[in-house]
C-alpha cells in the first residue's frame, strides 16, 4: 500500500478513481501521451490499487488539457486526481528542479514569469511604463504576497 | 455594461507587452470600462503552484480577487490560465464556506478578505457575450481579408463543469468573433488539441513539450494559413517562441506570425501592427506584416 494513503485522500476529495472500467478512453485522448510514457490509464490503475506512485515521472508529463476528465465514461475527474497526487508527491520532497526554481520566482518577485530587460525595451517602445501595474511596480503590494506565501508556508515547501 | 479590471498575469507584462497595450487599445476604441488592477500578482500558475500546494493557490488567488472587489468591478483575464486559476478559485470559494474561512485566516494577514462578489472573466467569453459577433462586426473599419488558424487553448473551455461555454469539442463562439474582424476561421485537424506548454511541461520537459507544438505547427502549415489566432499568452509564448526553439532544435521552419485575438481585432479595429506590438514576437513575418499594410491602405 502506497505511504501516505493516495487513494483514501482521492477518495475524501470526491475523485472516485474505484470507478474506472479501464476502458482507454483517457490514454487515447492524452496528447502528451503520444510523445510521451505517460500512460494515463495506467495511473489510474496504480491509483486504484493503492501502489506508490509518487516517485514516477509521468505523474509530470500531464499538460492538464483536461481531454481525459471531459471523456471519461465514468465522470471520473481524472486531472484533479493527477493534481492531488502531484500534491502529495511535492508534500513528500518530490518535485522538479525547474518547477521548484518557478516557486523561488513567485517568493522572489510575486511573479512566476518575472519582468526583464529586454522586455523593458519593449514596453518603452510601445509607450507603456517600464514596470507593469502589478506587484513589480508596488512593493507594498509584493510584500503582501510574500506574507501570503510564508503564512501558507510555501517558502518551506519550495526551499532547495 | 459589467465594470471591469485588468488582470495582466505574468507572460504578457514580462514578455508579451504587445498584448498588454493592443488590449487597452481596443477596450477604448470599444468604450469598455476597464480599470488597471493594480498591485496584482501572478494569478497564480495552474500547472505549479495549483498543483504544489491548495491553501498557497488558494491565498494567492483570493488576494488577486479582493483587490478587484475592493473596486466592486469583475476581474478580467486576458489569459486562459489566468482564467482557470482565478475562475477555478472563485467558483471553490464562493461554494464551500470552510475553505472560505481558512483562506481568510491567511488574507487577515494582511488586512484583506474575499468576500465572493464578483466573478471572474475571459475576455473572449466577455467580448461574445456583452457585445457579440454582430455588434464587433458593425465595428470594424478594415475588414482582414486573412486565413486564419484559431487556437482555443484548453482552459478557455475545460474543465467545462466550470465554464458554461458549450461544446468542448466543437466550441464556436471563438470562431465567430474571429470572423466578426473579416478572417476566415480555418478548419484544420487536430484544432482543439493542446499547445503542450500548460501543467509545467514546458517548464520542466522543454523537448516533450516541443514535440507536441510541433505537430500542431506542422497541421497548420499544411492548412495554409495566414496567421495563428490564440487569446493565451502561454500558448502564443509556447506557439511563437516554440518556432525559434523548434528550429534549433529540429531543423524545421514554419515562420508562422502569432497573434494574440486583441491584436487580430486591434488590426480590424484600425491600429497598426506597431501600435500592437505584433512586430515583437519572435516571428517576424515581413509577408504578412506587408499584407497588413495593404489592408490599412485599401
Amino acid at each position: 500500500m502506497s505511504d501516505p494513503n493516495v487513494l483514501k485522500i482521492l477518495q475524501d476529495a470526491g475523485i472516485d478513481v474505484l470507478s474506472c472500467m479501464q476502458c482507454g478512453t483517457c490514454s487515447g485522448s492524452c496528447p502528451s501521451g503520444h510523445y510521451t510514457i505517460l500512460n494515463t490509464r495506467r495511473l489510474v490503475r496504480k491509483a486504484r490499487k493503492n501502489k506508490d506512485m509518487l516517485h514516477d515521472d509521468d505523474l509530470w508529463m500531464c499538460a492538464t488539457c483536461y481531454n481525459c476528465q471531459e471523456r471519461c465514461p465514468r465522470g471520473i475527474k481524472i486531472v484533479d486526481a493527477i493534481l492531488s497526487i502531484r500534491t502529495i508527491a511535492v508534500h513528500e520532497g518530490i518535485m522538479l528542479p525547474e518547477h521548484r526554481a518557478v516557486s523561488q520566482f513567485m517568493l522572489e518577485y510575486g511573479h512566476a514569469v518575472p519582468i526583464n530587460d529586454a522586455t523593458k525595451v519593449m514596453r518603452e517602445g510601445l509607450g507603456l511604463e517600464l514596470l507593469p501595474e502589478t506587484v513589480h511596480k508596488y512593493p507594498d503590494a509584493l510584500e503582501d504576497v510574500k506574507t501570503l506565501l510564508r503564512s501558507c508556508e510555501f517558502d518551506k515547501l519550495v526551499k532547495d | 455594461m459589467t465594470k471591469l479590471s485588468l488582470f495582466l498575469g505574468c507572460i504578457i507584462p514580462n514578455r508579451y507587452p504587445g498584448i498588454e497595450k493592443a488590449t487597452k487599445l481596443c477596450f477604448e476604441k470599444l468604450n469598455i470600462d476597464c480599470s488597471d488592477l493594480s498591485g496584482a500578482s501572478c494569478c497564480p500558475a495552474p500547472g505549479v503552484f495549483r498543483s504544489f500546494d491548495k491553501p498557497t493557490w488558494l491565498a494567492i488567488a483570493s488576494r488577486n480577487i479582493a483587490l478587484s472587489e475592493e473596486m466592486g468591478r469583475d476581474v478580467l483575464t486576458i489569459c486562459n490560465g489566468c482564467y482557470g486559476s482565478l475562475s477555478d478559485a472563485n467558483h471553490e470559494l464562493k461554494e464551500d464556506a470552510e475553505l472560505k474561512k481558512s483562506t481568510n485566516i491567511h488574507l487577515g494577514k494582511i488586512d484583506k478578505e474575499y468576500k465572493g462578489t464578483v466573478d471572474v472573466r475571459h475576455i473572449v467569453e466577455f467580448l461574445y457575450d456583452e457585445f457579440g459577433p454582430e455588434k464587433i462586426k458593425e465595428m470594424i473599419v478594415n475588414p482582414l481579408n486573412l486565413r486564419v488558424a484559431l487556437h482555443y487553448g484548453c482552459h478557455l473551455v475545460k474543465p467545462s463543469a466550470d465554464r458554461q461555454l458549450g461544446s468542448v469539442e466543437r466550441p464556436t463562439f471563438f470562431d465567430e468573433l474571429i470572423e466578426a474582424t473579416g478572417a476566415e476561421s480555418v478548419n484544420y485537424p487536430d484544432k482543439m488539441a493542446c499547445c503542450g506548454a500548460g501543467g509545467g511541461v514546458r517548464s520542466a520537459l522543454r523537448n516533450k513539450s516541443l514535440e507536441m507544438v510541433n505537430h500542431k505547427l506542422s497541421i497548420i502549415q499544411h492548412a495554409g494559413v495566414d496567421c495563428i489566432v490564440n487569446a493565451c499568452p502561454f500558448c502564443h509564448l509556447q506557439l511563437d517562441g516554440g518556432q525559434a526553439e523548434i528550429k534549433e532544435k529540429l531543423g524545421l521552419e514554419y515562420n508562422i506570425p502569432v497573434l494574440h485575438y486583441t491584436q487580430l481585432l486591434g488590426l480590424a479595429l484600425g491600429f497598426s501592427p506597431e501600435e500592437l506590438g505584433i512586430d515583437l514576437n519572435v516571428i517576424k513575418n515581413d509577408e504578412f506584416l506587408g499584407k497588413m499594410k495593404e489592408i490599412r491602405q485599401e
